[in-house]
């Protein structure tokens, strides 16, 4: 009885997807904002042969921000994985197993999102130019 | 070497005159099936095979056989990528035999949840991880422009070949076609653009690839380590005869080097001879001026390669046919059939008499 949840909460509750595509969604957005910040940054600010200077610290704000936005899902995510007392695997068809295996993909893509946004973020360790 | 090998081995499949479809072909009429042989071609055609794999690597158009700065990170990145990729297949395969062969019973659950945590999850992540590291590592030095003062050289990608112009400290562009000349061990930044569509300028044994985009223009910078003439060829689809379109690039010693350009920014020699005499004067009759530039004379086109020095390059026709005279007249008389969709019409209707005065003046052009 993790999390407040009783059994019969679960069963009213209307299971939705959408937590699932929060971490996937947050390292697309990650994609998009590093690489249009850089773009901009390259083509409008310093040139072509400019330093990166500050566009490599907003991909490391972005890069943190976004990793702590997919801890938070991948947080919420392990605790519903873990509601109630069974184990893996979830393959009955009750509320109780949807919940929890709901919980267990979110958490899986949270997983790989994580890595997925770390190295994007790891691009900008490297590179510090333009060029 | 490798070439002779393989030639050998082709030979001695050809027993008794016989090519090995002959001999498997009297082998069924007479009813026999010979095992032993069976095996051993299947042996060599394994050899055979693996050599030929092999002879892939080395040539003028392979960046394992790197000559420059780039081609020699990007084949030390291939050799360590097909080093790990050998060792994570043998660890595969040893493990399904250690599964399937020498343990069938079922191991513990707690061994298997490791091995599908720490070899499915755990160390792809940090292989990649580290190769991602490694390959970033090497982005800045291999993007580093050419220090400033280095040569320059603006080549365009044309339907299907390449314009090339060498462009002098003052200004000043000596325009060529279809070919590069590079002094060894120094850096030359290359400018790559495109007036129509995408093309990719690469020349593997030297750098990586990079697009040529029109409206734009990219840099790359090339530093050649080595002397000798290597290949280069346009690697992203832009038409009919994209698989034509190739140019040589020869590596040089700085004062030989220095000599061809003083020679290339020359114009035209005078034909010499009557018969290249009366190629000059064909070649302004029939309107070829109009397409093609050669310096010193009346003909001032640009839309076709400049033909100034063109019977001193290492090839004809964007790096399709060598060039000899007669390379020349088969050009001029079969251009659609040697190179489909070129953007020159074929000249087969003039009377060979005629071609081959042109092509004796244009082979002169030295
Ligand atoms: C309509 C324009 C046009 C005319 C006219 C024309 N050419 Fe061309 N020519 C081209 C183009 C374009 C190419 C490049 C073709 C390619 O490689 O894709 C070319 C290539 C060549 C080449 C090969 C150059 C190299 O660098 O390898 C030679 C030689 C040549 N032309 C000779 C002639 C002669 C001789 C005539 C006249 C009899 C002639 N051309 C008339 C457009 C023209
Ligand atoms: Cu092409």
């Amino acid at each position: 009885m993790q999390g407040g949840l009783t059994m019969e909460r679960v069963a009213e509750k209307n299971e939705n997807l959408w937590l699932m595509v929060v971490s996937p969604g947050i390292w697309a957005a990650h994609f998009l904002l590093c690489y249009s910040t850089t773009a901009v940054w390259c083509a409008k600010v310093v040139g072509r042969d400019g330093p990166l200077g500050e566009a490599r610290m907003a991909i490391a704000i972005y890069t943190v921000l976004a990793l702590a936005g997919i801890g938070i899902v991948g947080w919420i995510a392990a605790r519903r994985q873990s509601y109630g007392s069974e184990t893996v695997p979830q393959a009955f068809d009750t509320p109780g197993e949807r919940h929890r295996f709901l919980g267990f993909v979110t958490l899986l893509l949270s997983a790989l999102s994580a890595v997925a946004t770390a190295y994007v973020g790891l691009t900008a360790l490297f590179i510090q130019t333009c060029h | 070497m490798l070439v002779q090998i393989i030639a050998q081995n082709i030979r001695r499949h050809r027993i008794g005159g016989l090519t090995a479809s002959q001999r498997r072909l009297a082998s069924a009429r007479s009813g026999r099936i010979c095992c032993r042989r069976q095996g051993r071609k299947v042996g060599s055609l394994v050899v055979l095979g693996s050599l030929l794999v092999l002879a892939g690597c080395s040539g003028p158009l392979s960046t394992l056989d790197a000559a420059g700065r780039g081609a020699e990170r990007i084949a030390t990145l291939f050799w360590w990528l097909a080093a790990s990729a050998i060792l994570i297949w043998v660890a595969v395969i040893g493990l399904t035999v250690y599964a399937v062969r020498l343990r069938p019973e079922p191991h513990s659950q707690r061994a298997a949840k490791l091995l599908i945590i720490g070899g499915g999850v755990a160390l792809p992540t940090l292989v990649l991880a580290g190769y991602l590291v490694y390959g970033l590592s090497l982005l800045p030095d291999l993007l580093q422009p050419a220090p400033p003062g280095s040569l320059r050289i603006a080549v365009t990608g044309e339907q299907w070949w390449w314009r090339v112009r060498y462009l002098a400290p003052d200004g000043e562009a000596v325009e060529l076609a279809n070919e590069l000349r590079l002094p060894v061990g120094e850096p030359v930044e290359v400018l790559l653009d495109s007036p129509d569509v995408i093309h990719s300028f690469w020349i593997p044994s030297l750098a990586g690839k990079l697009d040529m985009i029109p409206g734009r223009v990219n840099r790359m910078a090339l530093e050649p380590t080595k002397t000798g003439v290597f290949q280069g060829a346009c690697a992203e689809y832009c038409g009919t005869a994209h698989a034509l379109m190739r140019f040589y690039v020869a590596v040089e010693e700085k004062e030989k080097f220095a000599r061809w350009l003083a020679r290339q920014k020359q114009p035209a020699q005078a034909a010499a001879g009557p018969l290249a005499r009366r190629g000059q004067e064909l070649f302004l009759a029939n309107g070829c001026g109009a397409c093609h530039a050669i310096r010193g004379t009346p003909a001032e086109g640009v839309i076709g390669p400049d033909l100034t020095h063109v019977g001193g390059r290492l090839s004809l026709g964007a790096g399709i046919l060598p060039n000899e005279a007669d390379d020349f007249l088969r050009w001029m008389a079969r251009t659609e059939d040697l190179k489909p969709g070129v953007h020159m019409p074929s000249f087969g209707m003039l009377p060979t008499q005629h071609l081959r005065a042109l092509a004796a003046y244009l082979d002169g052009l030295e």
